[in-house]
C-alpha cells in the first residue's frame, strides 16, 4: 500500500544541539502507529517539526492524501499544514480555557469553512447553512467523546481527563488524515486510559491514520500496528510491537547501558 | 442580610491601617494647599480627618460584605441539594431582560434631544463617540487580545482625512466618512505587519510609539496637516443641502452619532459570533493551538487590527465634523488611554459592558462638576477599585450557546 506519510533525513538542530538526526518514517493509511522513547529522545521535536511548528533544518515531509496529489509539507506555515490534513494534541492541554466546549471544537472547523467579513456581518443564507452545519457536526463530536452535557460548559472547568478527549475532538474537527497525539494518556487513571483506549479505536475506524506517543507501554502495545523508537533524537528501532520490545536497542535505551557500573 | 459577620479586631486593625495608608496617599493633594502667589501654604487636615474615615469605612465594608459572600457560598455549597449553584447575574443583567432594556434604551435615546438642551445633548454625542472608539478597540484588546495603546492614532487619521479632504478638495462629510473608515483600516494594517510576531508588552510598546509618531507627524509635518495650529472650519454633516441652524445640526449630528453607535454594537456583535469571532477568540486564548487549529495567525491578525482601526477612522471623521476644528493635540496618548479604561472596565469583550463603561466614563465627570478637577484621579481610582472588586470588568462577556436547532 502507498504510505500516506513519507518522512526522510528529517532533521532539526536548536543551535549545536541536534533534537532530531536523520529520522525516517513511514505511515500507512488507517494505522496506529507509535513513537516511543525516553524523555528527551525529541518525540515532540518530531511532532512540531511536522506541524510547522518548528521549521526543520533538513529533510522531506511528504503527505499521500487519498486520491489527491503528493504534497510537500515541510517548509509550510502550521494552518497550511492542518488544511492539508494534519491535526495535533499538545503534550501539555492546549485548549482555549476561556471558551465554551462547543466553541473550541468549532475552532477546529475553522480551516474548512469558508464564511469572511461579509457573511459574518450580513449572514447570507450560505453562511447561516455553514454555521448550522459546524455546529451540528461538533456536537456529534462531543457526543462521540462523551462531552454533549457539557458543550456550554467552559472548557477550563473540565477535569482533566475530559481535557484530553476534548482536544481530541478538536483536532479531529479539523478533518484530518493523520492525527497526532502527544502523550494522550498522561496524567490519566486507569478508567480514564480505557475509554481513551477506546475512542482512539473508533477513530482507527473512520479510517484516519494515528501517531501516537505514549510512554504506557502496555496502551502502546495493544493499539499500535507499528512502532517506531527513538532516542537522543534518532531512530533506534521499529517494526511490529512484539520485535520492537525484544529490540536490544530498545532494551538499552530504556533500560540503560549493560556496560556501565553500577 | 440577617447573619451579616461582626467586625473581628483583625478587621478593625486591616480598616484602619487602610485610612492610614489613604491618609498618607492623599496628603500632598489634599491636605497642603501652596498659595504661590502669596506664598502661603494652607493646611487642610478637616481633608486629612475625612480622607482617612471615609476610605477605613469603606475598606472594613468591603471585608465585612467578602466575608458575608464567602459564607454564603459555603452555605449554598453544604446544601443537601448538589445541583451546582447558577452562577447569578445581577439583576439588570440577566438575558432575558436584555430585550426590555434595550428598547427602554433605545427609546430614552431618541427622545434625549426632545428632553434636554443642546449643551446635553453634546455631552451625549460625544459620549457615544466614545462608545464606538471603545467598541472598536474592543475587537482588537476584548477579542483578539491584542494590547493596543496607540488606537488614537487612527482615531487622528480619520479626523485629519476629514479635515484634509474638506480643506484641499472640498469634499464633504459623506464622503469622508467611508475614506475615513478605509483609510484607517489601511493604517491598522501598517502598523499590524511590522508587530506581527509581537504579543503583550512588546505589542503594547511599539503600538503606543506608533500613536505617537502620527501625532508628531501630523504637529510637525506643516506643509501637510497644518501643525499645531490644526484645521478649522470644517463644516458639520450636511443633509441633501438643507439649511439647518446651529441647534438643529446638533441634534441631527446626536442622531446620526446614535445611528453609528447602533450600527457598531451591530456589527461588532454579528462578527463575535462568527468565525472571525471564534478565531480572534482562540487567537486570545492561546496562539500555538489556534494556528494549529488551521487558522492563519497573519490574517486573522490583521482582519482585527484593520477592523478596530474603521471604527476609530469614522470615529474621527465624526469627531472632525462634531468640532468643526482639529489639531494634533486632541490625539495624545490620554485618549488611548481612556479608550482602552472604557474595554477593561467595561470587561474586555463583553459589548454591553463597553457600551456601559463608555457612558459611565464620559458623562460621569460631566455631571459630577467637582469631580472633574480630579477626573484622571478619578480614572486612576475607579479601575484600581474595578481590578480588585470586579477583575473581569462591569460584565464578563455572556457565554456563547449554540442550539442545533437555530
Ligand atoms: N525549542 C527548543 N530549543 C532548544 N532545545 C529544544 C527545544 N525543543 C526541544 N529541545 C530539546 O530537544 C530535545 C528533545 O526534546 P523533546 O521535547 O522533543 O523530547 P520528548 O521526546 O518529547 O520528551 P518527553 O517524553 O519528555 O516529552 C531535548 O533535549 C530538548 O531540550
Ligand atoms: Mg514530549
Amino acid at each position: 500500500m502507498h504510505p500516506l506519510l513519507i518522512v526522510s533525513g528529517l532533521t532539526m538542530d536548536f543551535g549545536g544541539i541536534r533534537a532530531l538526526d536523520r529520522m525516517d518514517l513511514r505511515i500507512l493509511p488507517g494505522e496506529i502507529v507509535a513513537l516511543i522513547g525516553p524523555n528527551g529522545a525529541g518525540k515532540t521535536t518530531l511532532f512540531n517539526c511536522l506541524t510547522g511548528m518548528y521549521r526543520p533544518t533538513g529533510g522531506q515531509v511528504l503527505l499521500n492524501p487519498p486520491g489527491r496529489p503528493q504534497r510537500r509539507l515541510h517548509g509550510l506555515s502550521p494552518h497550511r499544514i492542518t488544511a492539508a490534513g494534519l491535526a495535533r494534541t499538545f503534550q501539555n492541554i492546549r485548549l482555549f480555557p476561556n471558551m465554551t466546549v462547543l466553541e473550541n471544537v468549532m475552532v477546529g472547523r475553522h480551516c474548512r469553512t469558508t464564511a469572511k467579513l461579509f457573511g459574518a456581518i450580513f449572514r447570507p443564507s450560505a453562511t447561516v447553512r455553514e454555521e448550522r452545519e459546524t455546529v451540528g457536526m461538533c456536537l456529534a463530536l462531543l457526543d462521540r467523546i462523551g462531552l454533549i452535557d457539557q458543550a456550554d460548559e467552559l472548557a477550563r472547568n473540565l477535569p482533566y481527563g475530559a481535557q484530553r478527549r476534548l482536544e481530541i475532538a478538536r483536532a479531529l474537527a479539523t478533518g484530518p488524515q493523520l492525527l497526532l497525539l502527544d502523550e494522550p494518556a498522561a496524567g490519566m487513571n486507569p478508567q480514564e486510559t480505557a475509554e481513551l483506549e477506546a475512542l482512539i479505536a473508533s477513530i482507527r475506524g473512520d479510517g484516519l491514520s494515528i501517531l501516537l506517543i505514549e510512554h504506557d507501554m502496555k496502551l502502546v502495545m495493544r493499539l499500535s500496528d507499528h512502532i517506531f523508537a527513538m532516542d537522543f533524537g534518532c531512530l533506534i528501532a521499529e517494526g511490529t510491537p512484539d520485535e520492537v520490545r525484544r529490540h536490544p536497542a530498545v532494551i538499552r535505551a530504556y533500560l540503560g547501558e549493560e556496560t556501565t557500573d553500577a | 442580610m440577617k447573619n451579616l459577620p461582626m467586625p473581628t479586631g483583625k478587621d478593625i486593625r486591616h480598616a484602619l491601617l487602610t485610612g492610614l495608608w489613604f491618609m498618607f496617599l492623599t496628603f500632598p493633594l489634599l491636605v497642603i494647599k501652596v498659595d504661590p502667589a502669596e506664598q502661603s501654604v494652607t493646611w487642610r487636615w478637616a481633608n486629612l480627618v475625612w480622607v482617612g474615615g471615609v476610605s477605613a469605612a469603606v475598606a472594613l465594608a468591603c471585608r465585612l460584605l467578602a466575608a458575608y459572600r464567602a459564607a454564603r457560598v459555603e452555605r449554598l455549597r453544604r446544601l443537601p441539594d448538589q445541583t451546582a449553584p447558577q452562577p447569578k447575574l445581577p439583576l439588570l443583567f440577566r438575558p432575558e431582560r436584555l430585550l426590555p432594556l434595550g428598547t427602554l434604551a433605545m427609546l430614552f435615546f431618541l427622545a434625549f434631544p426632545l428632553v434636554f438642551s443642546t449643551y446635553q445633548v453634546n455631552i451625549m454625542t460625544t459620549a457615544l463617540m466614545y462608545v464606538i472608539l471603545g467598541l472598536g478597540l474592543n475587537i482588537v484588546v476584548g477579542f483578539a487580545g491584542l494590547l493596543d495603546l496607540g488606537y488614537v492614532a487612527f482615531y487622528a487619521v480619520g479626523a485629519y482625512t476629514y479635515g484634509l479632504l474638506h480643506l484641499h478638495f472640498n469634499l464633504g462629510f459623506w464622503i469622508a466618512l467611508p475614506i475615513g473608515g478605509l483609510l484607517g483600516a489601511l493604517f491598522g494594517i501598517l502598523l499590524g505587519f511590522p508587530v506581527l510576531r509581537l504579543r503583550g508588552d512588546y505589542l503594547a510598546i511599539v503600538t503606543l510609539g506608533f500613536g505617537e509618531i502620527i501625532r508628531l507627524v501630523l504637529e510637525n509635518w506643516g506643509a501637510f496637516s497644518q501643525g499645531p495650529s490644526g484645521i478649522a472650519d470644517i463644516p458639520r454633516p450636511g443633509l441633501f443641502g438643507l439649511d439647518m441652524t446651529l441647534d438643529q445640526s446638533l441634534v441631527y449630528q446626536y442622531y446620526l452619532t446614535v445611528a453609528m453607535a447602533l450600527a457598531t454594537v451591530f456589527v461588532v456583535n454579528r462578527l463575535r459570533h462568527s468565525r472571525i469571532g471564534r478565531a480572534w477568540f482562540a487567537l486570545r486564548e492561546d496562539e500555538i493551538a489556534c494556528q494549529a487549529m488551521g487558522i492563519d495567525k497573519t490574517a486573522i491578525k490583521l482582519t482585527a487590527f484593520a477592523l478596530g482601526a474603521a471604527w476609530a477612522g469614522m470615529a474621527g471623521v465624526l469627531f472632525a465634523a462634531k468640532t468643526t476644528f482639529i489639531n494634533p493635540a486632541s490625539f495624545t496618548f490620554l485618549e488611548s488611554a481612556i479608550i482602552l479604561c472604557i474595554v477593561v472596565l467595561g470587561g474586555m469583550g463583553s459589548i454591553a459592558g463597553v457600551v456601559l463603561a463608555a457612558l459611565i466614563l464620559m458623562l460621569l465627570p460631566e455631571y459630577l462638576r467637582a469631580l472633574a478637577e480630579y477626573r484622571m484621579l478619578v480614572f486612576g481610582a475607579v479601575l484600581v477599585v474595578m481590578m480588585i472588586v470586579r477583575p473581569r470588568g462591569l460584565m464578563s462577556p455572556p457565554r456563547q450557546t449554540y442550539s442545533p436547532s437555530r
